[in-house]
């Protein structure tokens, strides 16, 4: 579980004093960001896909409930009992029951933001359960207790060099040896021993049909197939908003999917489960948390077209230079700063103005979410109940008053041009502005209003003038 | 309205009037973009005029979630600038505050709808309307330059393809420098990365709006390129707030000041 605590400018100040971590960490990035492009460019059809995709997403969204009651019935029909739960809380209490009733000492997961979300782990080891998480970038998290700094990516904010110490240390990998194939290698025998001796799987899931009662896991390690097939348990933790209609739909979304997140067409494995495998049982866990009350929010119900791909995190110059731990919702980027304020604004405020409204997000969206816009939207609700910090209300507040009297914006402009030059520069180095590194505008003698009314004075004069002469 | 050049305004059979929308900080700091839009568009037969009582468009108050004071100043806008035929700014991202969001604040006034399609920023007004197939005094400006794609330009008035879309590459700044003499124009690796200016983030995030704002630098400077050219002032300013704390030799350049043959005295 993350800090809520995180303000986001200091928390990207301080990632950004080591500057080659953050600009290592930005190409990175960036290059995933590069390979969606390639990938994208290879369909003469993309633009359509996102087109259906958002379509697809908001006609189910607008009959969300006769979808759920259609796949609960489907997934019940194929033998699987499907929990509700409210929130996070009863989300972790279910699977914990499943668990405890059945003596389970060992859970293998498979990669699953929304587990993250509830806080399951800890939940579960406080109660006597090892949870293993199997993806590999989260079990990197996970040996070194940290949340996942991206949803696909987990690890991304790691280099190599740190992973063979935490090797070295958790699993007893040579010392020093940096070798990615080595290193794999190693957290891949770790991780067969935990599948093998897992009592249960839980996995997450990335598509949920209505039509079939039946979900889709996506990942590339095959961790969700080893986690569903070994042991007798498979649970299924699912956010509300996962349905599509049926199962035709679901080829608009595996193509958009794995491309978008990381650049391949796509993902290594997409695996269906409609039933629990022979002499075993499959629980599906619908989660709300929430969701219903965005659901009802005319500015925010689009989030919950998300897939989470996390394009949007590799196309934000913002993410990109500030890392997953800057933001203080489990889940970072553009998406997460519109799901983060609209669960919690008090906690979570501070996300939707760690922004510069570039817009990139909601171009790169594979559903079209206009994130950008329900950043700004966000930033409204934070004014309106009292959020802003003290300075920065009362300079809107002024900023509103002059706008309305352009003759007081005017003097204010002027006694700017006309003081800023003579203040000394030990005055201003600590501003906002120039603190980090900008020198201030040079200062016109006048405003264009000024240039502008004197042009026509002396236009008038000539004319005036002109029309003297011609008189005489 | 269908769109009339200015210059058949002769033959027209009433005048067309074009209201100048100087942002705010533009009439401040940087007359000059102002001024040079002013010529420009007068040399080119048009009869524009700077309203007095207009004052900022807003997008601060907006963006930051004044939603009364977002409200006032797109009504106070809309009846400065109502009797115009078109108004017309040097500034993509005040033009898109306008054109794109007043409508989160103002949608039901009928007088805002009226007006809306008849605001443009400079670039689109020089190639939509007046149809601009050459500068109206011949520009020989033979330098290199990297094209700076400010990102309300880029993404809500489609001044060019953005890089995340799919779309045929077309680019408003590229087109529009193609009647200038000697120009070289280049574009920098990441060709639409935002340079981090973003209206109050630059100050809510200073240590993360430079960082943005060098590493854009970087990439403008790595083309060869002498001068940065776009057409938004806001990220101008604040690129050039860097390059002059660093004492960088590149220079920032609003795209009009070029269009006007004066582009070296900026």
């Amino acid at each position: 579980m993350k800090d809520d605590s995180v303000k986001h400018p200091q928390a990207a100040a301080e990632f950004l004093k080591d500057r080659a971590q953050a600009k290592w960490h930005d190409s990175a990035i960036w290059w995933v960001r590069q390979k969606r492009d390639a990938q994208a460019k290879q369909l003469p059809e993309w633009e359509e896909l996102r087109r259906l995709a958002r379509e697809i997403k908001a006609h189910t969204l607008s009959q969300l409930d006769d979808y759920l009651a259609q796949f609960e019935a489907n997934a019940q029909k194929n033998g699987v009992t499907v929990h509700w739960a409210a929130d996070a809380d009863e989300h972790n209490r279910i699977v914990h029951g499943i668990l405890a009733a059945r003596q389970v000492k060992k859970l293998v997961k498979s990669k699953s933001m929304l587990t993250e979300e509830c806080g399951l782990n800890p939940y579960l080891e406080q109660r006597g359960i090892e949870v293993v998480d199997t993806d590999l970038g989260e079990r990197i998290v996970q040996l070194r207790h940290e949340a996942p700094s991206h949803i696909v990516m987990p690890a991304i904010h790691l280099k190599k060099e740190q992973i063979s110490e935490l090797f070295h240390k958790e699993l007893g990998t040579e010392a020093g040896n940096n070798d990615p194939t080595y290193l794999t290698h190693a957290a891949r025998a770790n991780l067969r021993e935990h599948f093998l001796t897992a009592d249960a799987g839980l996995t997450g899931v990335n598509f949920a049909i209505a039509e079939t009662g039946g979900v889709v896991v996506c990942t590339n390690e095959g961790n969700a197939d080893l986690g569903t097939s070994l042991p007798p348990i498979h649970i299924a933790s699912m956010g509300l908003e996962k349905i599509i209609p049926k199962l035709e739909h679901l080829g608009v979304f595996t193509r958009l999917l794995a491309r978008s997140a990381i650049g391949s067409p796509v993902t290594t494995y997409t695996s269906h489960f409609h039933q629990a495998r022979p002499g075993g049982e499959m629980h599906i866990v619908i989660v709300d948390n929430g969701r219903s009350d965005i659901l009802g929010n005319e500015d925010f119900y689009q989030s919950l077209r998300c897939i989470r791909c996390g394009a949007c995190m590799n196309t934000c110059p913002v993410y990109r230079r500030s890392s997953g731990f800057s933001y203080s919702y489990i889940i970072p980027g553009p998406i997460g700063s519109t799901l983060g304020p609209s669960r919690d604004m008090k906690k979570h405020g501070s996300m939707a103005f760690a922004c510069s409204t570039c817009g990139s997000c909601s171009n790169v969206c594979p559903v079209k979410i206009n994130l950008h816009e329900q950043l700004v939207l966000h930033r409204k609700k934070a004014f309106d109940q009292n959020l802003l910090p003290t300075g920065k209300k009362m300079g809107l507040l002024a900023m509103r008053f002059l706008t309305q009297h352009p003759a007081l914006f005017d003097l204010g402009g002027k006694v700017m041009r006309k003081v800023v030059p003579i203040i000394p520069e030990s005055l201003t180095r600590h501003s906002a502005w120039s603190r980090a590194g900008r020198d201030l505008p040079p200062m016109p003698a006048q405003s264009f209003k000024e240039q502008y009314q004197q042009r026509s004075q002396n236009k008038k004069d000539k004319q005036d003038k002109k029309d003297k002469e011609e008189q005489q | 309205m269908q769109p009339v050049p200015c210059s058949s305004l002769s033959e027209a059979p009433r005048t067309m009037k074009i209201g100048l929308f100087i942002p705010c900080f533009i009439n401040e700091l940087f007359p000059h973009v102002a001024m040079a839009t002013l010529e420009l568009l007068e040399s080119l037969g048009c009869e524009v005029e700077f309203p007095l009582q207009q004052s900022c468009c807003g997008q601060p108050l907006a963006n930051n979630g004044d939603s009364k004071g977002a409200c006032d100043a797109a009504r106070r806008f809309t009846g400065v600038f109502q009797q115009y035929d078109y108004v017309v700014a040097p500034s993509g991202s005040c033009v898109s505050h306008v054109t794109h969001h007043y409508d989160w604040y103002i949608a039901e006034d009928p007088a805002y709808q009226q007006l809306k399609p008849k605001v443009y920023e400079i670039i689109e007004f020089l190639q939509d309307v007046l149809k601009l197939e050459k500068l109206p005094k011949p520009v020989y400006f033979p330098h290199k330059v990297s094209i700076h794609q400010s990102c309300h330009g880029l993404r809500e008035l489609h001044h060019a393809s953005p890089s995340e879309l799919m779309i045929p590459y077309q680019s408003r700044l590229e087109n529009i420098l193609k009647l200038v003499d000697g120009v070289d124009v280049l574009l920098p690796e990441r060709r639409d990365e935002c340079c981090g200016f973003g209206g109050t983030f630059c100050v809510d995030e200073p240590e993360l709006s430079t960082a943005m704002g060098e590493d854009r630098i970087a990439q403008h400077e790595a083309t060869g390129a002498e001068y940065i050219v776009g057409a938004d002032p806001s990220c101008l300013m604040h690129m050039g707030g860097i390059i002059r704390h660093q004492g960088k030799q590149i220079r920032p350049l609003h795209i009009v000041e070029i269009l006007t043959g004066r582009g070296a005295g900026a």
